[in-house]
């Protein structure tokens, strides 16, 4: 009893699909925005800040690294209201993403600044910079290299976690899927069509990711292997 | 001549280990100062207490018309006219020579941009390395590299340069390099204190220089007669195989 799959049902509501992709996207990129911010500021008072500071920082990564996002998602959205604060279901799952990247990416930070010798930041305080101005000049852009490969993997874990808002109907892809699925019964055409949306997504975040890391990292140094042959061709020509 | 640096019973505690047992030192300026000493004598804290990179104890210390050790101070306008260099030369990896040597300019004095590429010109002329300023640290030698690093330090115009064992993580082909840069700079009347393991350099450059051991200054005085002439044994145990 072959399956006979038909997408048409499924295109037929591409318009659900679209704005779905879009709301991913901007959920996607806001939480990414907010929560990098998050754990970067996190990261630097975890690094570099007084004790009480640093205490919070750890309670903060703690509780958000060793529960759930669903969990954080129904707290924020179904709990907060007990406590007289109602947020909008598109509003708390911004909020509940940026929170979970800004623990997960504080930890991807404080990685990098460790990674950078002390000595570092002794020359820059020793021309005169502040430590604010050593941290954003000399610390912060060779720490992101270090880093950038797992901070982009967080990253794409954070996209494709958006998907996860859809259990508090906050407007996003796996929403729109879900509602043309029970609608349709085409839940094999679905799913497949929404599997290959997400990997067009997390693809084409990948490649401002690699934008990004260009700019930031703009190094135009060749590869080892071409520095040899270039060596050579220099003791090549001088004999 | 007036005094470019003065450090007066300057204690300073590791936990309860004392390192400096109260060091007293006069600079004058223009003058070059070598500071020797077997290593764990104090000689690179003493330096390090000097810009206010190690806090100190006890003590005071007066530099470019700024006192440390009398309430707080604002230690970053003090480094701006006390140049340092690092043994691990310490230049940014990730910005090129020219970039280096601008940074503090541009973002401490907020040099104007037009006026960056003069600036690099003058203090890598200086040393020598006019042709890489567009070279990443990376793709130098650590003899270059160190001579960057004094550009970087002079490009900020220090009336005070402090060097800390700046040629010891060199390969002894590459120390003559960096030691040339020295002196030449010497010879431009700066005022400078080197902590250096090199006895010929310090005794044919250094006006002055001080053997420090245990926390103290132990003998001190024109580099000829310490070298020529130890007073103390320890001096003279202390030079006798570097001599050789």
């Amino acid at each position: 009893m072959a399956y006979e799959m038909n997408f048409q049902p499924v295109l037929s509501r591409a318009p659900e699909l679209i704005e779905g992709t879009i709301a991913t996207i901007e959920l996607s990129a806001k939480s990414i925005v907010v929560g990098l911010a998050v754990g970067l500021v996190v990261a630097l008072g975890r690094h570099d800040g007084p004790r009480a500071v640093r205490t919070l920082a750890t309670v903060y990564i703690e509780m958000f690294r060793n529960t759930p996002l669903l969990v954080q998602l129904f707290l924020l959205f179904f709990g907060l209201p007990f406590l007289g604060l109602r947020l909008s279901a598109d509003e708390a799952a911004v909020i509940a993403i940026s929170l979970n990247l800004g623990a997960y990416s504080a930890e991807i930070f404080r990685a990098g600044l460790a990674a950078i010798s002390k000595t570092q930041v002794e020359a820059a305080l020793a021309l005169g910079l502040s430590k604010l101005q050593a941290m954003r000049h000399v610390v912060l852009i060779p720490a992101l290299k270090v880093i950038y490969p797992a901070l982009t993997g967080q990253l794409t874990l954070t996209v494709l976690g958006t998907s996860i808002a859809s259990a508090i109907s906050a407007s996003e892809l796996t929403l729109a899927g879900a509602r043309i699925e029970s609608s349709t019964f085409r839940s094999l055409e679905t799913f497949l069509v929404l599997a290959a949306i997400y990997i067009a997504i997390t693809i084409a975040f990948r490649i401002l990711y690699a934008l990004v890391g260009r700019l930031l990292f703009r190094r135009k140094v060749p590869p080892p292997s071409m520095r040899a042959a270039s060596a050579f061709d220099k003791k090549e020509a001088r004999a | 001549m007036s005094t470019a640096l003065h450090i007066e019973g300057l204690k300073k505690y590791f936990g309860a280990h004392e390192v400096l047992k109260g060091v007293d030192l006069e600079v004058a300026s223009g003058d070059v100062i070598a500071v020797i000493g077997r290593s764990g004598s104090g000689k690179s804290t003493m330096l390090r207490c000097i810009n206010g990179l190690e806090p100190f104890q006890q003590g005071r210390i007066r530099i470019a018309g700024h006192v440390l050790g009398e309430g707080p101070q604002n230690l970053r306008v003090l480094r701006t006219e006390v140049g340092m260099v690092f043994q691990s030369y310490n230049l940014f990896p990730h910005l090129t020579v020219a970039e280096n040597i601008t940074l503090a300019p541009r973002v401490v004095r907020k040099l104007p941009r037009a006026r960056h590429d003069e600036l690099v010109d003058k203090v890598l002329s200086r040393v020598g390395l006019l042709d890489k300023k567009h070279a990443y640290p990376d793709e130098l030698s650590g003899g270059q590299q160190q001579r960057v690093a004094i550009a970087r330090s002079l490009a900020m115009e220090p009336r005070v340069m402090l060097f800390d064992e700046v040629t010891s993580a060199l390969d002894p082909e590459l120390t003559g390099e960096v030691l040339k840069a020295i002196q030449e700079l010497a010879e431009t009347g700066m005022t400078m204190v080197l902590v250096t393991h090199e006895m010929g350099f310090a005794r044919q450059v250094a006006t002055k220089t001080v053997f420090m051991h245990h926390g103290r200054v132990w003998e001190s005085g024109p580099s000829e007669e310490i070298f020529g002439n130890p007073q103390t044994d320890e001096l003279r145990a202390f030079i006798e195989p570097n001599l050789k």
